[in-house]
């Protein structure tokens, strides 16, 4: 495939198949001549040579989307055609790397054109003069299969990069290199298949907005574990899954979005800033070096690739950035990875997607939003997986998208639309962050469709019945939540004990479970372990204090207890691997439950 | 440019578009001059090259253009803004010219006003705290270098009076180093921007600022260009000359509906209440040429304006502003109509990059802490106003009513302060002053050893 490719590439430019521009809006343009050309084919413009996607053709007209400003353009101006579909490389070098919505490196950007970004640079995504230690994993007379590792590099100290065999590929070894130094381009394996033989270097090609299929999908079955207590407990995403993060301004979308990708338990994180603010990037770039990976002890960098296409960079190549994301994504994945990648935002995707439909003067459906877009986040959000990459290996994709609903509204098409292909949907509350309840994941709104699969895990792995547990704690905040309605009527004091005690105990969760500090070194992560011991603590403070509630005991002497300001508190005091700390805390808590009863008793008696 | 031909005659005009035919070389986003039936020069922009026609926006409106009559000659460039310091001091109109009667600036290099997107690996992370003197802002929505932070209001709140004071006041702890300011005025009425002036004068500042007034009564579609220029001309100072540049630019609702008349009269598919689907691409190509870069020592400083119509922050001009600022700053009418001045709502308000800007090495260490217990008991207090509006203030428990204690202390002397310059100091001290109002137990989000040091320390030293 990619041979051919190259190829017909070669006939075009011999050819010269060079056409010329005659109309422009924006980052719209027309060109004629170009009966011969198609539908999402690479072309440059102009001499500077801007790179622009072939959308639409009509006769030998074709619309073109310039991935750079047009300014400056005019008709006539020279379009150059490739033949080849708009393709972002792969191999090694893309960890640690930032890129830009059509992959160029934002480094070497850089180095050519200073602090601002200028028109037509050509920056390749994979150097091709840097050696890598390519170490091979099969001999030559092996039978390979696709997905089948041929070599290793150590990429970076926690990523080995694995070259493998091509999909659709199979046969036998006919060569391979000894361990060494190669530059991508150099023939690392070659294999004698069928068909002749396929000849394998570190770089491939991979057109992005065509999906690379799993090998063979299965169900999403593992949690991708994240870190962060309502997630991880109450809220959970399986690996392979996707989900989503609405939210208006300033309710956290990106805080989170941070939080998920420096602290999941992927291999590889790939986190695209699509149509953001410039700033957070600069930010992510400063502190993910710093920050370390919980498992390893290395620098997040090691593990993550950043797609940058802030805001007032070009829309065009907005839109086309989370197709480069998702297609790097699944060239790890096939190396056996688990891949999680964030969105932030998919809102100012679909607005660029908007954009372009409507300098193409396509009929608007709702806001403006054209008719396939339901039809883009579906393809979107399916690449999402879990699956077999070769024999014995398993890699997944898991997508977390933010949304930025205009007003916050949630009823607009893109959150409504999005929610159709997700399974996860953690809505954020504006009210929550006013409060500084972060995250403002609402409790309410929220849902995650892999309760089943994580019940089955939670048994199997940590041999806990997670499901009771999760499902009473959300029955206590859904209590809670009708509660509050008529608090806000008659006030608390009017309620009965029982139900006050409800109150006392969600505002436990709450607090001391649901909040989370980003800041706090302890507090911003906690393991699976802790979240359940945590909780499974707070629901015997419950059944205690409810007997004695029944009993006669005045709710204050429960809303006084010592202990309380320990639950609330624990989520920063009680480190991961100091979970011991927890029963010192719960032997705490039964004493002076005991003494709470005896009083009771004793006052039973001296009424008797 | 030789070769520049001129066009006879326009085909069609449109509200602030001219259609002309029979174009050769022209480019897209060039600027030509239009020449009325009575010789009058204006400027405009093409906006759309489809084959041998093209459609230009007239800066200043197309009144008194005929088909017959009307001359068009294409310029060969784009916009451009000659950036100098000799502009400091100086009035300009929302295009560029002198408006103090003054020559244009002689020395100077012409700068498309477009500019381009700072590079994300190129800027260096916002982290310097500006002092304000304003304790809703200093305290609990902290301005940072750097940092593009707007003020939300409506008709009839002190909206000018806050961004005045934040320019008068605005300094560096500990550094001598002083803000320069770009004024720019998009379509407001002439006492405001005489009130900014008077401002500026007042303060001896004024040759430390560059005006650029497009007024209530001047063209409109001329504001579609204004905030370009300004920021071309803050760019130059911040990245070429070392600045640091604040940049107060009012009032972009103003701005969005001239970009929403051109939109419609091209025909543009319209979104939310009419606005074209491309307005936040727009507002951040200016909201995004803010903050500092790698290599400079200057910064770009962003207060816009934003009047929110019918005070509703759901408006798409506010809404998508919050979205890509850094933060915001919401005036209430509520507190304004209590005479509490700055009215600062400080729940929906916000500073996104406060987090980094404050704290030991920067504010004071008890500083992130204080401003997240502040914000967690003033919310407190809304909700138990609510339900004091129903029970009556007599059934609420006691801690409760120490809470409405806290959130009247709060009102009215943390946020109201009139035109008081305050330190951080005396910021975060009034603000224990408000939390020694709650029982000690109320305060989980203090630091122990913060709650020992700071907590009624102002008490015990009254007490012999």
């Amino acid at each position: 495939m990619a041979t051919k490719d190259r190829e017909r590439s070669d006939v075009t430019t011999r050819k010269g198949l060079i056409t010329g521009i005659n109309a422009i809006n924006g980052p719209v343009v027309k060109g004629s001549g170009m009966a011969e050309a198609n539908v999402m084919e690479l072309v440059y413009v102009s001499d500077e040579r801007l790179a622009g996607e072939i959308i639409n053709i009509d006769g030998d007209i074709a619309t073109i989307q310039v991935y750079e400003d047009t300014t400056g353009l005019g008709p006539g101006v020279p379009i150059y055609r490739t033949g080849r579909p708009l393709s972002v490389e792969l191999g090694p070098g893309l960890i640690g790397n930032v890129l830009d919505g059509i992959a160029r490196p934002l480094n070497l950007i850089r180095e050519k054109q200073g602090v601002f970004i200028g028109r037509g640079v050509q920056a390749e995504t994979i150097d091709r003069s840097k050696k890598w230690t390519f170490a091979p994993q099969v001999k030559v007379g092996d039978a390979v299969v696709p997905g089948q590792v041929l070599g290793t590099i150590p990429e970076t100290p926690i990523l080995e990069h694995r070259i493998v065999v091509p999909q659709g590929v199979s046969g036998k070894i006919s060569s391979i290199v000894p361990e060494g130094e190669y530059t991508v381009t150099e023939h690392v394996a070659e294999i004698e298949t069928e068909n002749g033989s396929e000849t394998v270097t570190m770089l491939k090609e991979w057109p992005v907005r065509r999906t690379h299929p799993l090998q063979k999908r299965m169900k999403p079955s593992v949690p991708l574990i994240t870190g962060q207590r309502v997630i991880d407990a109450l809220f959970p995403l399986a690996k392979g899954g996707a989900a989503a993060i609405p939210g208006g301004f300033g309710a956290g979308k990106t805080v989170l979005q941070h939080q998920l990708a420096s602290w999941s338990d992927a291999d590889v994180i790939i986190y695209i800033g699509c149509g953001e603010r410039g700033n957070e990037m600069t930010d992510v770039l400063n502190e993910f070096p710093k920050l370390k990976d919980p498992r390893s002890g290395r620098p997040l960098m090691e593990r993550t690739i950043l797609i940058a296409n802030t805001s007032n960079m070009p829309v065009t190549a907005r839109e086309s950035s989370i197709y480069t994301g998702v297609t790097i994504g699944e060239y790890f994945r096939d190396m056996g990875y688990h891949v999680a990648l964030m969105a932030d935002s998919t809102s100012r995707w679909a607005e660029a997607v908007r954009e372009i439909a409507g300098r193409l003067e396509e009929m608007p459906v709702e806001e403006g939003f054209p008719a396939y877009l339901p039809a883009r986040l579906a393809e979107f959000y399916e690449r999402a997986g879990y699956g077999e990459v070769g024999p014995e290996r398993y890699g997944s994709i898991t997508i977390i998208g933010a949304v930025s609903p205009p007003g916050g509204d949630f009823t607009e098409p893109v959150t409504q639309n999005t929610k159709r292909f997700i399974r996860t949907f953690w809505a954020l509350d504006k009210r929550l962050a006013f409060a500084r309840h972060f995250p403002a994941i609402s409790w309410i709104d929220t849902y995650s469709e892999y309760i089943d699969e994580m019940a089955k895990w939670w048994k199997e792995e940590k041999k806990v019945d997670w499901r009771s547990l999760r499902q009473r704690m959300l029955s206590v905040l859904s209590r809670e939540n009708e509660l509050q309605k008529i608090v806000q009527i008659i006030g608390p004091d009017a309620l009965p004990s029982d139900q006050r005690l409800i109150l006392h105990v969600a505002s436990l969760i709450k607090e001391g479970f649901l909040q989370q500090n980003a800041m706090d070194d302890i507090d911003r992560y906690s393991t699976p372990e802790k979240e359940f011991r945590m909780l499974d603590l707070i629901a015997k403070y419950e059944d205690r204090a409810e007997k004695l509630v029944q009993g006669g005991l005045p709710i204050y002497r429960i809303q006084e207890m010592k202990v309380n300001i320990k639950l609330l508190t624990m989520k920063q005091e009680v480190a991961d691997d100091k979970l011991e700390e927890l029963d010192a805390i719960e032997q705490e808590m039964n004493q002076e439950f005991d003494e709470l009863e005896k009083s009771l008793v004793t006052s039973d008696e001296k009424k008797g | 440019m030789n070769g520049r031909r001129i066009h006879l005659g326009v085909a069609r005009v449109s509200g602030p578009l001219v259609f002309v035919k029979g174009t050769e070389n022209v480019s897209y986003g060039e600027i030509a001059e239009v020449v009325t039936s009575f010789g009058e020069v204006r400027r405009g922009r093409v906006l759309i090259i489809d084959g041998d026609t093209v459609a230009i926006q007239v800066f200043e409106g197309t009144s008194d253009f005929s088909s017959a009559d009307t001359k068009v000659r294409f310029s060969g460039h784009s916009l451009t803004v000659k950036v100098s310091e000799e502009m400091l001091g100086r009035v300009f109109d929302g295009t560029g010219r002198p408006l103090d009667g003054a020559p244009p600036p002689i020395s100077g290099e012409e700068r498309d006003i477009n500019g381009a997107a700072i590079n994300p690996v190129s800027r260096v992370y916002p982290k310097n705290f500006i002092q304000t003197g304003i304790s809703a802002i200093d305290g609990m929505n902290t301005l940072i270098r750097g940092q593009k932070v707007p003020i939300f209001s409506s008709s009839g709140l002190p909206h000018n009076r806050l961004a005045a004071q934040i320019v008068r006041q605005a300094t560096i702890p500990g550094e001598e180093s002083e803000f320069v300011i770009v004024f720019v005025a998009m379509g407001v009425k002439h006492d405001d921007a005489a009130y900014f002036e008077e401002t500026f004068r007042e303060s001896g500042a004024l040759e430390n600022v560059v005006m650029f007034l497009n007024l209530a009564d001047d063209p409109s579609i001329e504001r579609t260009i204004t905030p370009r220029v300004a920021l071309t001309v803050a760019e130059y100072l911040a990245f070429d000359r070392d600045k640091h540049v604040l940049v107060v630019m009012t009032d972009m609702t103003n701005y969005c509906e001239a970009l929403r008349e051109v939109a419609t009269a091209r025909g543009d598919v319209p979104t939310r209440k009419g606005y074209p689907g491309y307005l936040y691409s727009d507002l951040a190509s200016l909201y995004e040429r803010t903050g500092r870069v790698i290599g400079s020592e200057g910064s770009i400083t962003q207060i816009p304006i934003v009047s929110m119509p019918n005070n509703d922050i759901t408006h798409p001009v506010p809404d998508l502003t919050g979205y890509i600022t850094e933060g915001q700053i919401v005036l209430d009418p509520k507190l304004h109509r209590q005479g509490i001045y700055p009215p600062i709502a400080v729940l929906p308000s916000l500073s996104r990059l406060m987090k980094d800007g404050i704290g030991e090495g920067f504010t004071r260490e008890d500083h992130p802490n204080v401003a997240n217990q502040l914000y967690g008991s003033y919310a407190r207090v809304q909700q138990i106003r609510n339900i004091a509006s129903i029970i009556g203030e007599e059934e609420l428990s006691e801690v409760d009513k120490k809470y409405l204690k806290f959130g009247d202390f709060f009102e009215k002397h943390f946020l109201n302060q009139g035109d008081e310059n305050r330190t951080i100091d005396e910021t975060l001290d009034l603000g224990w002053k408000a939390l020694e109002l709650l029982p000690v137990e109320e305060l989980s989000r203090l630091k122990k050893a913060q709650i020992e040091k700071y907590y009624k320390k102002g008490a015990n030293d009254a007490t012999p």
